[in-house]
């Protein structure tokens, strides 16, 4: 096995899990504070991409062009929130999985209609577009070690928040018990939007992250949405120490299998049998890891305490 | 019997009127479009029949039913790949098939409860969705398209799309009187007493999981069997049958016809099929207005179409 | 001396840290109607929850009919022999009252596994649940949906739901919850006239209807048992005086 390449795919497996880290959080976030199960959370992962996109080749800098779509992100996240979300708080988690539906579908026109159906593709600036030798011989792509970089300081700075700040103190108490938190005062109505906007910035921050390695294109929160399920699912939902772990873990295998799967089946099995079968694996793996998780620990690898 | 059937009945009996006559005379006219139309929708009403099996009588959330309509369909596609073309084989494969994904699936997914079951019932269905999509071999990405459908020996010419229309037609209210059947046995009352109250169901004796996993087992045969006969209507399956998101739009058939009726899935299906017809010949965006169209019914019309009728008939009476 | 039909020793069980049930010994002879009462937070509904098998203890052994239970889930207890009814009305509101009742008798007849039959026509099923009704004194609103039942009504639907179960022991959680003067008579009516003949493990609050009923009582304080025995021996218990029934007993 080549090392150059394996180091390769080790970062694409962090920068993925990173990604995944971004979108999980917010997801998990949500559901943990307000027992809301949000199936659109995908979208503000495509409305980041294509804002910072705009933004970008608007401004002619990648830099200006993300800093300014994150508070256009958390405004869009806010009026999805007041408008459609809030009504469905006291609802069960089915009517919340087919609203969220809905939203989807109502995203993804609108992004539609506002820039067409084509995708855009987000130019990088040069210093960013080179690479960067690690180890002798073993050369990365600058841009992926940004990602990951800025996804381990994002996820610094949520495990501050959540755990050294009076909001975070407000955003655990409220993971804990809902009705406490309003009756000590505290504004929950606000502080729901603030959450559910928060986890819009979040995705789509993972969105203007990725956009300009895969475009900005419509329905790309689609899938990415489901291994972000994945990812709370096995990490627990409700727990941010959960998603971090599995975000990583998933982003590892789901990378790692894809370019390993068939030399490691090599070793067992015949060649021919390794090359048909290994593509079929690989893409089943990251669900594998899931049913054996829910097998022995149906609540996932580090579910939040009992509310 | 007749006098009594109220709005609801009538209106009803209406549609099954319509559906047994109305394509096949449109067709004779000339307009075979009704009649493809409405293969789809008996194929597509049997699949959301079967969903509101586990959804509405037994409460339990599935999102990820659409991997059964997709696996129903590659078991009419990859056999004929291979020139089994017999339909003796492609049907029962595609019932034992799902019945077994149900169970394996099931036994895991059962195991939680809420929202994880939702999510984790949409991770198997992408899960067969992406396993479908790397086999090379049976088109992956592209798709399959079948040359002949399923043969019957001479006993059913399903090349002629009137029979096929037929075939499907009778095979709902086949779906249909079974469900009814299953819900008033003791199965179907033990699976509503599970959704009503679980905890009680334990205390008096039910082991509820076992009945949970059998009726979402015989909820995914029967969808399998729905996707074989859509399968064969496509002429053409590709793992895009299988996404998520049709799940969700199978989802939206269910509750837009009304959940725990027998006809509700009959009457989204219908809904949905003309609502998608008609909106897009209006506008390029019409997924806009039907985002819209089902955020307002989960939240002011959550009784979907059988509620608007049952209310309507209430007033009707008082 | 007969064997008891459930035996409880050393039961254990914390929240945190809480101690709701602490180093809990009891017993129940057969056909006796054995009340436990206490002040609220004693832990009175955990154990009823460990007795019938929602709850795991942490500690300790559960003998039901010589048999050790302690490990087995709730529905097996339930075919055992064990009846439970929640303080929490738990009927289905979705159904019929006979069908509620119904439900239970066909728990113990045999599996469920029947797709074809309705079992509203089933009279295997309708004869003993109507029986069951009238012990109760529903019988009159068996058609009716449970929705449409007044409390006091669903509370004697829950009495009624464990006892078509046949069981030989009824785990009764505050069956009086919530009731008036003129329910919780009727109520204790109900129980009076099962008195003997059935063996009852009854958690109450109302201490005129425990003092009619019971034929032992154990005092639960914080998770512990500091009495049991005769009604009138734990009437005249200075502990439980002070712990509990005051100067009004």
């Amino acid at each position: 096995m080549d090392a150059a390449l394996a180091i390769t795919q080790l970062l694409n497996g962090l920068q993925l899990g990173v990604l995944l880290f971004l979108l999980a959080s917010g997801l998990t976030l949500v559901f943990g504070i307000m027992d809301f199960v949000n199936l659109a959370h995908g979208a503000f992962y495509m409305v980041g991409a294509f804002i910072s996109a705009t933004l970008t080749l608007w401004l002619g800098s990648f830099v200006l062009g993300v800093l300014l779509a994150i508070p256009l992100v958390v405004l869009v996240g806010i009026v999805t929130e007041v408008i459609a979300v809030r009504s469905l708080y006291l609802r069960d988690h089915l009517d919340h999985v087919l609203a969220t539906f809905g939203l989807i579908l109502i995203f993804d026109e609108l992004t539609h209609i506002i820039w067409g159906p084509a995708g855009i593709a987000v130019p990088l600036p040069s210093w960013l577009q080179g690479q960067v030798e690690v180890l002798p011989e073993i050369v990365l792509p600058t841009y992926r070690l940004v990602i990951i970089g800025a996804g381990i300081l994002v996820a610094g700075g949520l495990y501050y928040i959540v755990n050294h700040t009076k909001l975070g103190m407000l955003i655990r108490a409220g993971a804990s018990n809902r009705t406490m938190v309003g009756a000590l005062g505290v504004d929950v109505k606000t502080l729901f939007t603030l959450v559910f906007a928060l986890g819009a910035a979040l995705a789509g921050l993972a969105g203007m992250l990725i956009a300009p390695i895969t475009e900005a294109s419509i329905g790309m929160g689609n899938d990415i949405i489901i291994t972000a399920f994945v990812v709370i699912i096995v990490g627990g939902i409700g727990s941010m120490k959960g998603a971090f772990i599995a975000a990583i873990i998933i982003g590892l295998i789901d990378t790692l299998g894809r370019s390993f799967l068939d030399d490691v089946f090599k070793l067992f099995l015949g060649d021919i049998a390794a090359e048909t079968s290994a593509p079929a694996i690989s893409a089943m793996l990251i669900y594998i890891l899931m049913a054996v998780v829910l097998t022995f620990r149906p609540q996932g690898l580090f579910p939040p305490k009992v509310r | 019997m007749i006098t009594d059937m109220g709005l609801r009945g009538w209106a009803i009996l209406a549609m099954l009127v319509l559906l047994a006559v109305g394509p096949y005379a449109a067709y004779l006219a000339g307009h075979a479009f009704y009649l493809d139309l409405a293969t789809r929708l008996l194929c597509l009403a049997i699949a959301a029949v079967s969903l509101n099996l586990i959804l509405g009588y037994g409460g339990m959330i599935s999102f990820g039913h659409a991997a059964y309509i997709g696996l129903g369909a590659y078991c009419v596609g990859i056999p004929a790949y291979y020139e089994y073309t017999s339909g003796f084989l492609q049907f029962p494969l595609a019932v034992g098939v799902c019945a077994l994904f149900a169970l394996v699936t099931g036994a895991l997914c059962l195991r939680t409860k809420g929202v994880y079951f939702i999510m984790i019932t949409m991770a198997f269905s992408q899960m067969a969705f992406f396993l479908f999509v790397s086999l090379e071999e049976y088109g992956a990405d592209d798709g399959l398209t079948i040359d002949y459908r399923s043969e019957f020996g001479g006993l059913l010419d399903f090349e002629s799309n009137v029979t096929l229309y037929y075939v499907c037609f009778f095979s709902l209210l086949a779906a249909i009187y079974l469900v009814h059947r299953i819900v008033n046995s003791r199965f179907g009352m033990a699976i509503q007493g599970i959704r009503s109250n679980e905890q009680r169901m334990r205390a008096i004796g039910y082991n509820t999981y076992v009945y949970r996993l059998v009726c979402y087992v015989v909820s995914g045969a029967m969808c399998g069997y729905a996707g074989a006969l859509l399968g064969n209507f496509t002429s053409f399956i590709s793992p895009e049958m299988m996404d998520w998101t049709r799940s969700g739009e199978l989802m939206f058939m269910v509750i837009l016809g009304g959940t725990g009726s027998l006809f509700g899935p009959v009457l989204g299906a219908l809904g949905f099929l003309v609502l998608e017809d008609q909106l897009a010949e209006l506008w390029l965006h019409w997924k806009l207005v039907f985002g819209i169209i089902l955020i307002v019914t989960v939240l002011f019309a959550r009784g979907g179409i059988d509620g608007i009728l049952r209310k309507l008939e209430e007033r009707w009476r008082g | 001396m007969a064997e008891p039909v459930l035996h409880v020793r050393g039961l254990m069980k914390s929240f945190g840290g809480v101690r709701a049930s602490d180093n809990v010994e009891l017993s129940v002879e057969p056909f006796e109607t054995h009340a436990i009462i206490g002040p609220n937070g004693a832990g009175k509904t955990t154990l009823i929850a460990q007795l019938s098998g929602e709850l795991a203890a942490d500690a300790g052994t559960i003998t039901f009919k010589g048999r050790d239970v302690t490990r087995l889930p709730s529905h097996r207890r339930s075919m055992l022999g064990l009846a439970r009814s929640f303080q929490i009305t738990s009927v289905f509101l979705n159904m019929t009252v006979v069908d509620n009742v119904a439900l239970a008798v066909q728990a113990h007849r045999g599996h469920s596994f029947k797709f074809w039959k309705p079992a509203a026509a089933d009279a295997e099923l309708v004869e003993p649940a109507r029986r069951t009704l009238e012990q109760v004194g529903l019988e009159a609103r068996a058609g009716d949906p449970a929705s449409a039942l007044s409390h006091g009504e669903r509370r004697q639907l829950e009495i009624a739901m464990a006892l078509a179960t046949e069981p030989e022991l009824l785990l009764l959680d505050e069956p009086m919850a919530g009731m008036g003067q003129e329910e919780s008579g009727r109520m204790v009516e109900t129980l009076k006239a099962l008195k003997g003949g059935k063996t009852m493990l009854l958690v109450e609050h109302d201490m005129d209807a425990v003092f009619a009923l019971a034929d032992r009582i154990t005092v639960l304080v914080y998770g512990r048992v500091i009495a049991s025995g005769l009604p009138q021996d734990i009437r005249n218990d200075d502990a439980v005086r002070r712990a509990y029934l005051g100067d009004e007993a």
